[in-house]
């Protein structure tokens, strides 16, 4: 299932935020979106999953969900969003309890995801007793077990510390070398654009419109730290960005 | 560097962190009650407490041995225990339900929040007159007073919790595809529990207050009646083994609370 965003624009109030942004998300890639702070990116996220409804333009999904998808939109958030009274099996077993999934057919797709993830041994564990990256990985199993057809990752690794995000990097990666999922990737951080995206927009300031869409050809597996190709990306990504970023700081929030 | 700052002496860095982090410590309240208790003894023996001021412990506590023996203690006790048990639950469970819709529709909201406000700083007691007009001298106007106490700060604690909780958690329910009910249940509230729960407590110790002032207006039986009845005679040790009735009550209910906060909301430290 791809996703079309078909000449978006958004407005709060008089402040306008979003302008003309027409993109598609193909099946299987991963579309990473980068701004400035304040650019509208976590924004058009929110429109591309319906938790938000567009002023003008239309999110349009092309074809069907695959067989299975529970929650074809599915969220991945910057700060988890994971329920602290419910252990780490009761998390993920929120979101299919109301498909009518209980009891075995429930423990046999969170003994899955968990497996995917890593986290096998902590099914019991509660959100406090996790750190960060561990919760950001329950948050994802909790995405993987309704089968999306589209993950919409709000700076994912952005409350982590720079080492755990670079672990999770990893494991991102594995995780769509092994199955190829579809993703828009929202994040200000170019590193994890150039390491995740296969195609990077990059938006201006507000109002955030699609500066240039960058593609990366290179197989995500063999993107490493460092490379100097991607390095190469990255500083021109910044070169795009480094003035409108500085604008943007200075700017007063009225938002 | 003047030659002055580097003969002087180092100093060692004065530690200035810690305190403002309570901690459990056991038996203190217990220790501060039994002093408290043991001055009230030696001042009434040695005499530098008159009797009229207060009555010794010691026969306050034969006073109530007295009442246990008699079984009149039980008699005063069950009818009070019911109205409380009563009262309380129907306060409670109204003003949880009111505050809960508080919480999730505007218009309810808009509707309620002022009735609340104009409620809450009436003296309940001032209205005992009132409902023994509307529901009889018997039980039901005792019900309803304990009820109606109850009621107001329920609804504030309630709603105010609601309130509280964490909307990107309901967001995330809603990227999920939640149904609204199934929200409310499983994200609204155990997010509001613990606000609940801290507002229950203050519900009951008003509810225990009430219950006295609904008692001394026509009830044969009851701890209120039985204070009421002490104090008309100034028979000071009845009167306090009554007091302190009241107060072991207040007690327990606290602890009950507490005991349902750990196996509730054991997930927070």
């Amino acid at each position: 299932m791809d996703i079309r965003l078909d000449a978006i624009s958004h407005s709060y109030g008089g402040t306008e935020v979003l302008r003309d942004i027409s993109l598609d998300i193909p099946t299987g890639k991963i579309v990473c979106f980068v701004g400035p702070s304040g650019c509208g990116k976590s924004t058009l996220l929110r429109l591309i999953g319906g938790l938000e409804r567009a002023t003008k333009g239309r999110v349009l999904q092309l074809g069907t969900p695959p067989m299975g998808c529970l929650n074809p939109l599915t969220y991945v958030f910057q700060d988890f969003a994971l329920l602290p009274w419910r252990t780490v099996h009761g998390n993920i077993s929120l979101v299919l309890e109301d498909h009518g999934i209980k009891g075995a057919a429930a423990d046999a797709i969170i003994s899955d995801v968990l497996a995917r993830t890593k986290l096998s041994d902590f099914s019991n564990a509660l959100p406090r007793q996790l750190s960060g990256g561990m919760k950001q990985r329950v948050a994802i199993a909790r995405a993987l077990a309704v089968k999306p057809a589209v993950m919409l990752m709000d700076e994912p690794l952005s409350a982590l510390d720079s080492q755990t995000r670079e672990l999770l990097m990893d494991d991102l990666v594995a995780l769509w070398t092994r199955q190829p999922f579809t993703a828009a990737y929202v994040t200000h951080n170019l590193a994890e654009a150039v390491r995740l995206g296969h195609r990077i927009a990059v938006l201006s300031r507000r109002p955030g419109e699609i500066h240039e869409v960058v593609e990366i050809d290179m197989p995500l597996e063999e993107r490493s730290h460092g490379n100097p190709e991607l390095e190469k990306i990255q500083k021109h990504l910044w070169d795009m960005m480094r003035d409108e970023a500085r604008a943007a700081d200075e700017e007063l929030l009225n938002v | 560097m003047s030659d002055a700052t580097i003969k002087t002496q180092p100093i060692e860095v004065r530690f200035r962190g810690g305190g403002f982090a309570p901690k459990a410590r056991r038996w203190v309240g217990l220790a501060v009650f039994v002093v408290l208790v043991s001055i009230m003894e030696i001042g009434t023996r040695s005499g530098w407490i008159s009797a009229l001021t207060l009555p010794k412990p010691s026969d306050v506590l034969a006073t109530f041995k007295e009442l246990w023996e008699s079984g009149l203690l039980f008699k005063h006790l069950l009818p009070s225990l019911s109205r409380l048990a009563v009262g309380a639950a129907i306060g409670a469970t109204v003003g949880v339900c009111a505050g809960v819709m508080i919480g999730l529709f505007s218009y309810v909201r808009a509707g309620l929040v002022p009735l609340v406000a104009a409620i809450f700083p009436i003296p309940k007691i001032a209205l005992l007159p009132l409902f023994v007009i509307w529901f009889g001298i018997d039980e039901a106007s005792k019900y309803a007073l304990i009820a109606f106490g109850t009621f107001t700060p329920t609804v504030v604690a309630t709603y105010g919790a609601v309130d509280n909780v964490d909307r990107s958690l309901i967001r995330m329910g809603q990227s999920f595809g939640l149904s609204w009910f199934s929200i409310v249940r499983k994200i609204v509230l155990p997010g509001a529990m613990p606000g609940i729960l801290s507002g229950l407590r203050i519900s009951l110790a008003i509810a225990i207050i009430l219950l006295v002032a609904a008692e001394m207006l026509g009830a044969e039986y009851g701890i209120g009646a039985y204070i009421l009845e002490a104090g008309s005679l100034y028979d000071l040790e009845r009167l306090f083994a009554g007091v302190v009735i009241l107060s072991l009550l207040g007690v327990i209910l606290s602890t009950v609370i507490g005991f349902i906060e750990r196996r509730l909301l054991g997930w927070r430290e």
